[in-house]
């Protein structure tokens, strides 16, 4: 017989390091994985710029038929798609394969997080880290930076802040929205039509103007999917912009909240789904 | 100790209403009020029919699946509360599915199990150096998992389900497809692994060897409820496991009756070839053979083990009736 282990129940601060050393091995592991398949990576660069490159020349034809959408001119909507897109492309690097659940589950990966010691959120997270994806991100980062300077933008302490909170909250916002397709889709046969809806409708539609959007868009990306504060509410408070009517013009600081309230609606997904799996009923 | 307990264990699927009948769903009950207990270095068989609730079970052990009703604790925790408690001190092996990464080299997944089960470092390399050396890895360590064999790749399984130093060791199907020489391997692996740690094994299998050569214990399961609970030679008795020597002739001869301890199945060929059947309680294949040759030239041979679905069969009647 082994010898019984004394379990002391531990502070999650003083697991924490512990816990990091589990995450810490397996994407090192990615990463390094990755870099072992030399040729592959590289299309896979190519292949991710390309497709930034292609998203964005979408918002440049719609600007060469008109000089401003919604009261936004190109070079301030650069500074909507910009911080959009790379706040959707990092939450893609570190969460995007979450919405592969049905993959995961068919492949028995699933059941083996559940014997591991860690939680099964947490490992399905972790599981990848798809670097190629950073290459996404240098067209949003792009993007962002000419909208920066094209715009005559009053740098102070506080524009700087909001930049940085508009691009964490995007970044949770838009990593919440994976984690909920993920748990959707412990319901949903060939679920994945309907989260790309509002992961990937999500992110097109937090590259453009709101005001221009249909009221139930609004509804949906405005609040129930609040991809609306990664980037346009942001902006238009940052430059000062007529934002949606009816809205104060300081509605771009409440990005926390629409983050905050992502996150929980995330969470609420994957429990409900996780449990669903678990056969404990809904 | 009691390192696994189940109570009225009982799981129901329900699936979606079809079109036929809207309102109804149908039901599916994988486990029926199973109640058994598992004492600590026990060596388990947990047998039956494909769909008689093994993997369902083993998935309510360890707190993949809830149960719908009745209760389940495996070596002292709560599945589903204490999951991860229980995850330290529990081992999985699915035949089915890897736990390791299959682009990298087996070595680098056992490293990241011990970081995944927080292993200290020294004891790491103890631990890793001691299953490579007993399930002799040493030759595919650096292999990525995807260019391993399925011998060599159930190794690694094994091994890594094993790291951590569980307490209970859960295996389900552990020898599918594989040959005569990796089974033995992994059986010898397993005897030693429980008399060397006095690790509590359970395990479903197909396999009749895998029973005979490492279960002290047969629960043989039948639609979700319990059939059989005992030795093998109980189940032997109760079924009677012959075996069967297959004998192929140097002439068509008439059928070999009468032969002390054997009995005559069926001739094929003409004769050529007969199929013996034999109590290896009572009797040896050598002296079986022995009787044979005395009445007739013998050219070659060969022995069948009895089929575990004939077994859970013949146990599924007996218990029926």
């Amino acid at each position: 017989m082994a010898e019984p282990k004394v379990q002391r129940r531990l502070r999650p601060w003083q697991t924490l390091p512990d816990g990091l050393r589990a995450y810490r091995a397996v994407l090192a592991s990615r990463g390094r994985s990755q870099a072992s398949y030399r040729a592959s990576f590289r299309m896979d660069l190519v292949g991710a710029v390309l497709v930034g490159l292609i998203e964005f020349s979408e918002v440049w034809v719609l600007y060469s038929a008109t000089d401003q959408i919604g009261g936004f001119t190109l070079a301030q909507i650069l500074l909507v798609f910009g911080l959009a897109d790379l706040a959707f492309s990092l939450a893609d690097l570190v969460a995007g394969h979450c919405d592969n659940l049905p993959v995961y589950v068919r492949a028995g990966t699933l059941d083996v997080f559940f014997l591991r010691p860690q939680p099964v959120l947490a490992q399905l997270i972790t599981s990848d880290l798809s670097l190629r994806r950073l290459a996404r991100s240098l067209v949003g980062a792009t993007a962002l930076t000419a909208g920066l300077v094209l715009n005559d933008i009053d740098w102070s302490a506080g524009t700087v802040g909001l930049l940085v909170l508009a691009l964490v909250c995007g970044f949770v916002i838009f990593s919440a929205q994976f984690v909920t397709a993920a748990g959707l889709q412990f319901f949903l046969i060939n679920g994945s039509e309907m989260t790309n809806a509002f992961v990937y409708g999500g992110r097109y539609a937090a590259t453009q103007p709101a005001n221009v959007w249909p009221r139930a868009l609004l509804v949906v990306f405005g609040a129930i999917f609040p991809v609306a504060f990664a980037a346009y509410l942001p902006v238009s408070t940052l430059l000062g912009a007529p934002g949606p009517a009816g809205l104060p013009t300081w509605v771009g600081w409440c990005a926390p909240v629409a983050a905050l309230w992502a996150v929980v609606f995330a969470w609420l997904c994957w429990r409900w789904g996780l449990r669903h799996y678990r056969g404990a009923g809904g | 100790m009691n390192v696994i307990e189940t109570e009225d264990l009982t799981r129901v699927f329900t699936g979606r209403p079809n079109r036929k009948d809207r309102f109804r769903r149908p039901r599916h009950v994988a486990v029926d009020g199973l109640s058994l207990t598992v004492e600590a270095g026990e060596s388990v068989g947990y047998i039956g029919a494909n769909g008689a609730g093994k993997s369902t079970t083993i998935k309510m052990l360890v707190g993949i699946l809830v149960p719908t009703s009745g209760a389940v604790t495996t070596v002292g925790l709560h599945p589903l509360k204490q999951r991860r408690a229980l995850a330290r001190r529990v081992g999985v092996v699915f035949g089915q599915r890897s736990q390791l990464w299959w682009d990298l080299p087996v070595q680098e997944s056992f490293s990241i199990l011990s970081s995944i089960h927080s292993l200290p470092a020294a004891d790491e390399r103890v631990r890793t150096a001691e299953l490579v050396e007993m399930l002799e890895m040493g030759e595919f360590l650096a292999t990525p998992v995807r260019q391993l064999s399925l011998g060599q790749r159930m190794r690694a399984e094994v091994a890594a389900a094993l790291l951590h130093r569980p307490e209970l060791l859960i295996l389900d199907e552990p020898t599918i497809g594989l040959d005569v020489l990796s089974k033995q391997r992994l059986r010898e692996f397993l005897v030693a692994q429980r008399r060397e740690h006095g690790t509590t094994l359970l395990l479903t299998t197909h396999d009749m060897g895998d029973v005979e050569r490492l279960c002290d214990r047969i629960l043989v399961v039948d639609h979700g409820s319990l059939a059989f609970d005992g030795t093998f030679d109980g189940l032997a008795r109760t079924v009677g496991a012959r075996r069967e020597l297959v004998v192929d002739l140097a002439a068509a001869s008439p059928d070999l009756v009468d032969l002390d301890g054997a009995e005559h199945v069926r001739s094929e060929s003409g004769g050529l070839r007969q199929r013996l059947a034999f109590d290896p309680q009572r009797t040896t294949a050598a002296r079986v053979l022995a009787a044979v040759s005395e009445r007739v030239e013998v050219l070659d041979l060969s022995i069948t083990e009895p089929d575990i679905e004939d077994v859970v069969r013949e146990i599924y009647r007996a218990t029926r009736r």
